[in-house]
């Protein structure tokens, strides 16, 4: 028995050492968090903690936060009805609802909806952006901490087909792309009272990428990606560090690691960026590294990527030579019928060999990454349209489908 | 304090009415809340008020319903969570809660629209029985989501009529939704069943107050998007009767043209053939009843601007990221009378198929949907007779 209690004790010391999962794809928005660990390594019925209702769509990953999980959705005719949901992580339970009057334009692609941005936090407050640039702030007991309608401050920001861009906490600022055909900006936004400590014009173009954190010489540097490219801005000013000109693409975002950036560009690239901010040193660019609509993700020394077709590529980090390519597809043996289709959600890992990956038809993958060849190693079928990317801490994944939020693990 | 004092204080305080003393409680914080403003404004201010609202009891839950009366957007949605936040708490413990006070702020029509369904929405929870009777009584209400309860009630009731083979019930129920509906699916479901499956006439664009005859002139040039912010004459004066370079050197002229489209779609590409990197203009006048206030609702994929009476009311240089019924509304006010509405509809050098679209659909509504008409307003175009040009006036 004590030996026993030793064990858990253990467990639950690891486990609530684990990191929050702040924002969409965790820790400076890689998709990778080495503190995850304990993660399912099967997905199935018995690894199924709890799965509950949601009262709206979205694409938006859960973010986590100790015992807490916030969720954002929209509902009703025109999804005018915007929601942020508390539940309580361990056993799935409602905790809180707030609900709003969605200000801006809702009209979006059906694929897509106004809670397609996955909501931000500090660890103290959730910052909910829609597809309608209504920007809500609560704590984390759900007061209403303050509230803006960007659409009302700048009429002509947005996007017939949807937005879908994700904000991201970077030191003391909220930083978020309003990026469209039209009225086109970045802003940085006071965390404690919502307004704009900068906002900077960006390129007239539509662009669905989210921000991302570098590290650069122990500062945060915050990436724009759009069609130009990435442009580095210091998060508290605005102001430009580094600039990478070689256009990129406006679906998958870029992934850091450290001072360096994967760029969904002419396939992928990877770039170092300076302290000083000099032209950022371009290391290569592979085009068979192409990214579809998911984001690359960094594990290890190795970068990987899944196509639009459905296949995971494996490239080794420094030189972005390919060393494999797996269809991501149920292993042998399996008699699933349903097709895993295309990937919308991005791949994410924790500490362990395993990436983590969900298909538009609802198909759940963990790939181990470990040998020389990657391997599907479990497989489930959700039965419900999955665009989100899953978010993982505390041996647990979360995932939300377009009617459900679902755990799985610890 | 004296004892004489005392009382004189206890007897003043008697005569004031018990509701004026609360009131002050949420006073005070609506006013704030109603202040918060443009880029942040007055956020750290409604926080606190929206903290020392929600710290009290189920008493407040009306009052602020009746706060969103004068309150914008934004404020209102401060409101909205304060209530629900309180709502949920009280609920929750089994308080006492306001239910009557909640439904007669409910059944005023003069009320808040957005309150009103949120009234409603609170409402179901104390008295769902109840609420489902009120639901046929929205069938003409002036707020949008609560008519469209009563509206989805009586589309079900035609359905079941029609499932059962009464036709003739069916109809007429089909007809009163029809007459009733504001909201654009709605409308298009009512109208399938009725034409469909009852062989029934629909006006849809008298319905949806789509506007059908305009005077068409084009193509002037937008090589480089740059034409979207370049006034051609037509933004300078309409003489409908002249003619202008146009785009490549070509003289361009006024040509009358209508629409028999069931969604009104000017569409300039029959008259001009698909072109690129182009611009059109679209005019046409709208004689009004009285002087109103009323909402231009347009769909366009093209970059577009949009003048009432010489007036810019707003403009957008997005291309093709998709159309919609009612995907702009723009509030307007209408003079008595003759009042111009000119659009500018502009075409990019995108080559993709889903790039040739150079069109725009235009309705005149007041701010729940409902069709304001021309009063000399034509008959609507036969559905079979293709979009026409007459040639040049």
């Amino acid at each position: 028995m004590k030996v026993f209690s030793l064990i858990l004790t253990s467990l639950l010391l690891t486990l609530s050492a684990q990191a929050d999962w702040l924002n969409f794809r965790g820790p400076s928005a890689s998709g990778y968090d080495a503190t995850a660990t304990d993660l399912p390594t099967e997905l199935n019925e018995n690894t199924l903690a709890w799965k509950v209702p949601l009262p709206g769509r979205g694409l938006g990953s859960a973010v986590v936060i100790g015992d807490k999980l916030f969720v954002s959705a929209a509902s009703g005719p025109e999804q005018k009805q915007l929601h942020v949901l508390c539940f309580n992580a361990v056993d799935g339970s409602p905790v809180w609802e707030r609900r709003f009057w969605a200000t801006g334009r809702t009209m979006s692609h059906n694929k897509t909806c106004v809670a397609a941005p996955t909501p931000a936090s500090d660890g103290e407050r959730i910052y909910a952006l829609y597809s309608s640039n209504d920007l809500v702030c609560l704590d984390l007991d759900g007061n209403l901490i303050w509230m803006r309608g960007l659409t009302l401050d700048y009429p002509n920001a947005s996007n017939s087909l949807g937005m879908s861009s994700s904000p991201i906490v970077a030191g003391d600022t909220l930083v978020a792309q309003i990026e469209n055909d039209s009225e086109s900006f970045a802003a940085g936004f006071d965390l404690i009272t919502g307004t704009n400590k900068w906002k900077i014009d960006r390129p007239k173009a539509a662009n669905w990428c989210s921000p991302t954190v570098l590290t650069i010489g122990g500062d945060e540097v915050v990436a724009l990606q759009s069609s130009k490219g990435v442009l580095g801005v210091v998060p508290a000013t605005g102001s430009a560090l580094f600039e990478y000109t070689d256009g990129a693409s406006t679906i998958p975002s870029s992934t850091p690691a450290g001072d360096t950036l994967y760029i969904p560009s002419n396939g992928l690239t990877s770039i170092t960026v300076k302290p000083d901010g000099s032209e950022p040193i371009k290391h290569w660019t592979e085009s068979a590294q192409r990214p579809g609509t998911a984001s690359p993700l960094v594990l290890g020394d190795k970068v990987y990527t899944i196509s639009s077709a459905g296949v995971l590529n494996c490239a080794n980090r420094e030189t972005g030579e390919r060393l494999w390519r797996i269809r991501l597809e149920p292993g042998e043996g399996s008699d699933s019928e349903t097709p895993v289709g295309a990937f919308s959600g991005s791949p994410v890992a924790g500490g362990g060999n395993h990436i983590y990956v969900f298909s538009e038809s609802g198909v759940g993958l963990i790939v181990d990454v470990s040998g020389e060849e990657g391997e599907v190693v479990s497989f489930i079928e959700l039965g419900e349209t999955i665009l989100a990317t899953p978010s993982l801490t505390r041996g647990a994944l979360y995932i939300r489908s377009d009617r459900h939020l679902w755990r799985f693990g610890k | 304090m004296k004892p004489a004092l005392a009382f004189l204080a206890l007897l003043v305080l008697s005569f004031i009415p018990i509701r004026a003393i609360h009131a002050a409680a949420w006073t005070e914080p609506l006013t704030q809340i109603k202040m918060v403003g443009p880029e942040g404004a007055g956020n750290v201010e409604a926080a606190e008020a929206w903290s020392a609202l929600t710290s009290q009891g189920a008493e407040i839950i009306v009052p602020v319903l009746a706060a969103m009366e004068t309150a914008g957007p934004l404020a209102r949605n401060w409101m909205r969570s304060a209530i629900e936040t309180v709502f949920e708490r009280e609920h929750a413990t089994s308080a006492e809660l306001p239910t009557s006070d909640i439904k007669a702020f409910l059944i005023e029509r003069d009320n808040e629209p957005d309150a009103r369904r949120l009234a409603f929405d609170l409402y179901l929870k104390l008295a769902p029985e109840d609420a489902a009777v009120l639901i046929p009584t929205f069938v003409d209400d002036p707020s949008p989501p609560l008519r469209r309860e009563a509206i989805a009630q009586l589309i079900s009731q035609g359905q079941a009529l029609l499932d059962e083979g009464k036709t003739e019930e069916s109809a007429a129920l089909l007809r009163d939704a029809l007459d009733a509906a504001r909201e654009v699916d709605q409308i298009k479901e009512v109208a399938e069943l009725l034409r469909e499956k009852l062989e029934q006439p629909v006006d849809l664009p008298r319905q949806f107050g789509f506007l059908m005859y305009w005077h068409l002139i084009a193509p002037f040039d937008n090589t480089g998007r740059e034409g979207f912010d370049t006034v051609y004459s037509p933004e300078e004066a309409i003489q409908l009767n002249a003619s202008y370079p146009g785009k490549d050197g070509k003289q361009v002229s006024w040509e009358t043209y209508s629409t028999s489209d069931e969604y009104g779609m000017v569409d300039f590409n029959p008259s001009y053939s698909p072109l690129k990197e182009v611009v059109g203009y679209a005019y046409t006048e709208f004689n009004s009843a009285a002087e109103q206030n009323v909402q231009l609702r347009l769909g366009c994929k093209n970059a577009w601007k949009i003048w009432l009476n010489g007036e810019l009311l707003f403009g957008r240089d997005e291309y093709h990221r998709g159309i919609r019924i009612d995907q702009y509304q723009l509030p307007a006010l209408l003079k008595e009378g003759k009042n111009t509405l000119l659009v500018k509809a502009c075409q990019d050098a995108q080559t993709q198929d889903w790039t040739v679209e150079w069109q725009f659909q235009l309705r005149v509504c007041d701010s729940s949907g409902t069709a304001i008409l021309s009063t000399d307003r034509k008959p609507t175009p036969e559905a079979a007779a293709p979009a026409r040009r007459k040639g040049s006036e």
